[in-house]
């Protein structure tokens, strides 16, 4: 089982997350032109690398907040992590 | 075929010993250019390149593997073979499958020990017991064996199942000409038929680059140097991504673990093939006298071939509540496979925006039971660069199209 640190509660077992798979990944703005291939690409297509990738977590039996990780697939190490932009850590004061 | 396996042949090397056994297929190094080269020597890349020069007359062909032949999800899988699909695309390719399957041993000359014990996929929940009505009356229109069985029927077929489980057993649909094969054979055989027919295997050849001119295949550069080709057929599971990248084309494909387990052999107790989507397990028991069981894929992206605790410990929760009696059964081996899932929980048979190079990819958890069909419509899809009309339907396009075939309901789960 993987132990994923969660940016606001720390070290939990796997188990309390769900997976939000790759990151990164925004809707098209201009979807009046956007043509099928673009919209395939959008909803279907994905990096899968066999390596470091940037993934969405969510702390779903805990704080239900989501942060980023940089996983290896290969070793199933994390490399890093970051939070959803505009969310703040508990610990950190408001801006 | 040369060195036809025979009774006559039995009884002679028995007499010898059984010491004297040739080698059932050659290890060549690889030529400089083929007609035709396939990536992957599991059991689908076996069986397209042995239809490729059966079928097609295609014998200049090369199989390369990055490790040993049969060596990836060829041998995690849980060997479950069966044809009762949902939609009328996905019937239509596994039965083909499964009616190749039915003379398999014959045309291979090697016993694939295809056993037609049937498959019983289990109803838990009213709207379960409608869909799964549902299925087989598709089945059925599309002339694939299937009935409903009752509690009652399903107890004297499996005597020590507990039908009052956390979620009761309300029926099941069953599929009399479903089984198990032996997957290790089922490799081996197409290995030693492909390879009599002339076909290349090269094993500890992994492909590194992919090289293109003018939008079309050159040629692949491996451990053991360049190998041109004008058609390259990709069928490497997990991997797909990987090699799919090296030729700049993207795939709807995600890599997950998909792990599985044998307990210590046990007397025959169990003698049909039993699956639950609802409750997230499988079981049956080889002829060895194993239980082999099956879990659903874990949750996040990997490569590992391994899979986290949890998983396992879910499927296992469900077998013994399912089955009271196995309580105390001790488990020998787990492992875990990388299994290439797409979107709709269907393949991808297809050709690619890159001329000469083909993909089939996207079996998820469910690609055993399809091996020599598999085989058989992308050997015919390489060989005349277009599809069958089995595999059209399975074409890389149809995540623009959106004519998306959505076997989740009959297939996300349970193989």
């Amino acid at each position: 089982m993987l132990l994923i640190r969660c940016p606001w509660c720390g070290e939990r077992a796997e188990s309390e997350f769900s997976y939000g798979g790759e990151a990164d990944i925004r809707r098209p703005t201009d979807t009046d032109h956007l043509s099928d291939a673009g919209w395939g690409d959008y909803l279907f297509m994905r990096r899968n690398p066999c390596g470091p990738l940037r993934e969405q977590w969510v702390h779903a039996h805990g704080c239900r907040r989501w942060f980023t990780l940089v996983r290896d697939t290969q070793s199933y190490r994390v490399l890093d992590q970051d939070v959803v932009p505009g969310e703040a850590r508990m610990d950190e004061e408001p801006a | 075929m040369k060195n036809r396996y025979s009774l006559l042949d039995i009884v002679r090397h028995g007499l010898r010993h059984n010491a004297h056994w040739g080698r059932a297929w050659r290890s060549p190094e690889p030529r400089r250019a083929y007609d035709a080269v396939i990536v992957g020597a599991g059991g689908h890349g076996l069986a397209t390149a042995y239809y490729l020069a059966r079928e097609h007359g295609l014998r200049n062909v090369a199989v390369l593997e990055k490790g040993w032949l049969g060596g990836g999800n060829t041998a995690r899988n849980t060997t479950i073979v069966r044809s009762n699909y949902l939609w009328d695309e996905s019937t239509q390719l596994f039965e083909k499958s499964m009616q190749l399957w039915e003379g398999l041993s014959q045309a291979l000359n090697y016993n694939v020990m295809f056993s037609q014990r049937g498959v019983m996929n289990l109803a838990h929940t009213l709207q379960e017991v409608r869909d799964t009505q549902r299925r087989i009356n598709a089945n059925r229109y599309n002339g694939v064996d299937a009935h409903w069985l009752t509690p009652a029927q399903i107890k004297a077929l499996v005597p020590n199942i507990n039908l009052q489980a956390r979620y009761p057993v309300l029926g099941a649909s069953f599929q009399p000409r479903g089984g198990v094969a032996r997957h290790d054979a089922v490799a081996w055989g197409f290995a030693r038929a492909a390879d009599s027919l002339g076909v290349d295997i090269i094993e500890n050849c992994p492909v590194t680059n992919i090289r293109l001119r003018d939008g079309a295949i050159e040629g692949v550069d491996t451990g053991k140097g360049f190998i041109a080709t004008r058609k390259l057929g990709v069928v490497v599971a997990g991997h797909s991504s990987v090699l799919a990248d090296m030729a700049g084309i993207r795939l709807p494909i995600e890599s997950h673990p998909l792990q599985a387990l044998v307990s210590e052999p046990l007397k025959p107790c169990i003698h049909t093939v039993i699956m639950s989507n609802t409750v997230h397990a499988y079981i049956s028991q080889s002829d060895k006298g194993d239980l082999v069981i099956g879990a659903g894929i874990d949750q996040y992206l990997g490569y590992g071939q391994r899979g986290s605790y949890h998983s396992i410990e879910h499927t296992l929760q469900a077998i013994v509540e399912m089955f009271p009696s196995l309580s105390r059964v001790r488990m020998n081996r787990q492992w875990g496979g990388i299994v290439d899932v797409s979107p709709d929980a269907s393949p991808i048979i297809s050709r690619t925006p890159v001329k000469g190079l083909y993909f089939n990819c996207g079996w998820g958890t469910g690609g055993f039971k399809a091996t020599p069909g598999s085989g058989w419509v992308f050997a015919h899809t390489i060989a005349h660069d277009e599809p069958h009309a089995l595999n059209a339907p399975f074409s890389l396009d149809r995540f623009h199209t959106g004519h998306l075939i959505d076997e989740h309901g009959a297939a996300a789960v349970a193989h």
